[in-house]
């Protein structure tokens, strides 16, 4: 496709617009990977630059530096000490002493360190005690415990280079304060501007912890894991150790033939699922949504609070609740089959849940019973703010009202909520209570038996993670290998619809 | 020309937009049939006597309040305990960070606000439920599981510990609110913190109670972490994994039907009449937070 000028893009209609740069998303893929690559070959070369920077500065403070700050350099504040910074040189040291206890104490930091490298060497067999004439438990390693606390020495290493550079710096700027001949900044001001210039330290100081310690920490642990044989017969600690095993889970998984099972096929399948599911589940509820939405504002229509409460019901009550309920309604002996049967539509029970065809598609049609009323409110509340008068001149020219929609109300929609579409998108493909509460992912699917966690026909790759993980064969390093997929996935696909969604809004624009 | 055909197509619209009406009355009251049928089966079923299986008809032949009654000899009140505690601790303390996040990143401008938002962006393209395997082992560890008796400590400290991902919508709201609000108060000698807790916060009461609902609302729905950490023993569920844990095999679903329904009741009512009251607030945020994208 030919590339055009900025003129002529601005001159093209607005689907051929939408076209132009879907194509040419796809055209720029070689030189934007060029790109991207000679990006990352750049910034690695400039943090380098920085930390021969960084180590230059600390030189020429150690060089240039008074005692006090030369013994800062072993001893961890004191140089905020003896300038009378009480209490930033007390934390520092708290830190250090704190940091080398943990290091050197007997299964501590350098213990876990050093064991990373073979996650444990004594697994947890018994030992035979010539004595006694028994087996015995001896002590052993436990490779869980040695990748966590691992990982987690790792960040507190980083944690304690960072902090002393901190204190390497503040003995320089402290020097070159002191020399202007300002007073340095005593404890007192240091708490106070805790709660003003300093304040959005102490609002993140708790929320980043959380996310560190409780999100940040386990996706990287469970990365890890991916290369590992970590699963229940190697679960670390009560019947063996783990080990690295390199790309091995990796290779499995994109295998035809590993053990009778086909992984690959089994994988695509799901993942095929998933997109079908996650296109359907998002568009279907869009659309119907505003839809039910213009029906309800539309004027002249009476007792509006009315409807939107109803609907609003289903999300009043706890999804769990209503999803098993509807699940349950389904079934062979359920409601809908009596009330079919008992009025004469069918002679015989519908198998909705057994069907793969059925089931997948009756998933859908329950998603959207649960999804409009979400988008019935969002759509209210944009369809209220477009403007009347675009409606009016449409009116006046005559516009149908199919043509008032297509081209003033669904444009208005789509420019409003084109993030919101690609969020629900990738949470609906991650949407495990509405399968797993409707269908437990089955009916199962005969050709994929032999993987891990029974795959059934309704399956997203949320759902068989879970399986994978539950039951009587866990495989967490398989269940971590789909994790990474799954986040390929949505990272790709959240690249593409980004590059093609109208320009997104400069946040600034709001204050 | 135009003129003379407007009355005759005015005329045309008021009937056809009556007829158009008409329609859509019709088409409101069967999606509200729909849309009620589920839960009016499940409140007349809880009332069921006669037997305690699925059956292919809604009314119930014999009336009664057996079902609520024999819930009490179930561990339903100690699933519903341990859910109420969840919900109560974690919309406070939820709430709290929350806001602390949000604000902090709608109102100050510092060195890596932006990289931290990419951060946690990508990191919200990992599925959760990977954090939650080792977190699980982590809190088994730590004795905080089901196999140590109560998993409500753990389940909190889960649950609160990532909140601060949730961001998004109060972003949106504090972002709407005039930054010369907070200059004003700063040129008159007023703290960072005093900005907040005198200015802002009055100003955003509707972002809290949102905030406070959907983090109340939160624990109720959680059914795949609760299972982990309950690991299955009774006491340590929460309402979401026991009530389907009687629906779990045919054997379960034949004894625990309307058992079910009934503590399906006695869990959405209370939490349905709370959302009702407070729909207001939850339509603005949800409304807000959509259009922000």
């Amino acid at each position: 496709m030919k590339r055009l000028t900025d003129l002529e893009y601005l001159m093209l209609p607005k689907w051929n617009k939408f076209w132009y740069k879907f194509i040419m998303f796809f055209v720029d893929i070689p030189a934007n990977l060029w790109n991207g690559i000679k990006g990352i070959g750049g910034s690695i070369a400039s943090f380098f630059k920085a930390i021969g920077r960084e180590f230059a500065d600390i030189g020429k403070t150690f060089a240039e530096g008074d005692w006090k700050t030369k013994t800062s350099f072993l001893v961890m504040g004191f140089g905020n000490i003896a300038r009378g910074q009480i209490l930033r040189g007390v934390l520092f040291l708290i830190f250090e002493v704190v940091f080398i206890w943990y290091m050197i104490t007997p299964f501590g930091g350098a213990y876990w360190v050093q064991m990373l490298g073979s996650l444990g060497l004594q697994g947890p067999e018994k030992g035979y005690d010539e004595i006694l004439d028994q087996y015995i438990s001896i002590p052993h390693d436990n490779s869980f415990r040695i990748l966590l606390y691992g990982v987690l020495t790792l960040f507190f290493i980083v944690a304690f280079i960072y902090t002393w550079r901190v204190n390497v710096k503040q003995n320089k700027i402290a020097e070159e304060i002191l020399k202007s001949g300002k007073k340095l900044r005593s404890g007192k001001d240091d708490l106070k501007s805790l709660v003003d210039d300093q304040f959005h330290k102490t609002l993140l100081a708790l929320p980043l912890t959380g996310i560190l310690v409780f999100t940040v920490m386990p996706i990287i642990f469970m990365i890890l894991v991916a290369f590992t044989n970590y699963d229940g017969a190697h679960n670390g600690y009560t019947n063996a150790l783990f080990t690295w095993v390199g790309l091995d889970n990796f290779k499995t998984m994109f295998s035809w033939d590993v053990g009778g099972v086909n992984y690959a096929a089994t994988f695509g399948e799901v993942l095929t699922w998933t997109l079908i599911w996650a296109f359907f589940a998002t568009f279907s509820n869009y659309f119907l949504g505003i839809f039910v939405a213009m029906m309800i504002n539309k004027k002249g229509i009476r007792v509006k609070k009315l409807w939107r409460t109803i609907l609003v019901l289903t999300i009043a009550i706890p999804q769990f609740i209503s999803l098993l309920y509807v699940s349950k309604m389904f079934t062979l002996n359920g409601l809908i089959n009596g009330a079919l049967l008992s009025f004469g539509f069918i002679d015989k029970a519908i198998d909705f849940w057994g069907d793969p065809m059925l089931s997948r598609i009756m998933v859908i049609v329950i998603n959207i019973w649960i999804g409009i009323p979400y988008l019935m409110l969002i759509a209210t509340g944009i369809l209220m703010n477009i403007p009347a008068d675009l409606y009016e001149s449409a009116k006046i020219d005559g516009a149908s009202g199919w043509k008032q929609f297509s081209k003033i109300t669904l444009p208005y929609m789509l420019f409003i909520t084109g993030p919101y579409l690609l969020t629900s998108f990738t949470s609906n493909m991650n949407n495990f209570n509405v399968i797993y509460l409707l269908t437990g992912g089955g009916p199962t699917n005969p050709a994929a038996s032999g993987a891990s966690g029974s795959v059934g026909f309704t399956d997203l790759l949320i759902t068989w993670l879970f399986k994978i993980t539950t039951g009587s064969d866990t495989k967490y390093y398989l269940a971590s290998v789909v994790g990474i997929l799954v986040f390929i996935v949505v990272a790709l696909i959240s690249l593409v619809v980004y590059n093609l969604l109208p320009s997104v809004k400069n946040e600034e624009d709001f204050q | 020309m135009n003129e003379n055909k407007t009355p005759k197509r005015h005329l045309g619209l008021k009937a056809s937009s009556a007829i158009s009406n008409t329609v859509i009355h019709v088409l409101l009251v069967i999606i509200s049939i729909i849309w009620l049928i589920p839960f009016v089966c499940i409140v007349l079923q809880s009332f069921r006597v006669e037997s305690t299986y699925q059956v292919g008809y809604v009314i119930p032949k014999q009336w009664g309040l057996d079902n609520y009654i024999k819930l009490l000899d179930t561990n339903f009140p100690q699933w519903y305990f341990n859910t109420f505690i969840c919900a109560v601790v974690v919309s406070v303390t939820q709430t709290i960070i929350v806001l602390c996040m949000s604000y902090t990143l709608s109102r100050f401008r510092f060195k890596l606000r932006k990289a931290l938002m990419q951060f946690m962006l990508i990191l919200g393209m990992f599925p959760g439920m990977l954090a939650m395997i080792i977190l699980y082992r982590v809190l088994d560890d730590l004795h905080l599981t089901g196999q140590y008796g109560s998993s409500v400590p753990g389940l909190i400290l889960v649950y609160v510990a990532s909140s601060g991902m949730g961001y998004y919508v109060s972003k949106g709201f504090f972002d709407t609110i005039p930054k010369s609000l907070d200059e004003a108060a700063r040129v008159d000698g007023a703290t960072r913190a005093q900005v907040l807790t005198k200015i802002i916060l009055p100003l955003s009461k509707p972002i809290v109670i949102y905030t406070i609902l959907t983090a109340f609302m939160g624990p109720w729905g959680d059914f795949v972490f609760a299972r982990y950490v309950s690991q299955m023993f009774p006491g340590a569920m929460n309402v979401a994994v026991g009530l389907q844990s009687w629906l779990a095999t045919d054997t379960m679903t034949f004894n625990n039907y309307t058992l079910f329904c009934a503590g399906g009741v006695v869990v959405a009512l209370p939490v349905a009449i709370l959302f009702m009251c407070l729909q207001k607030y939850y339509v603005e945020g949800v409304t807000g937070g959509a259009v922000k994208g």
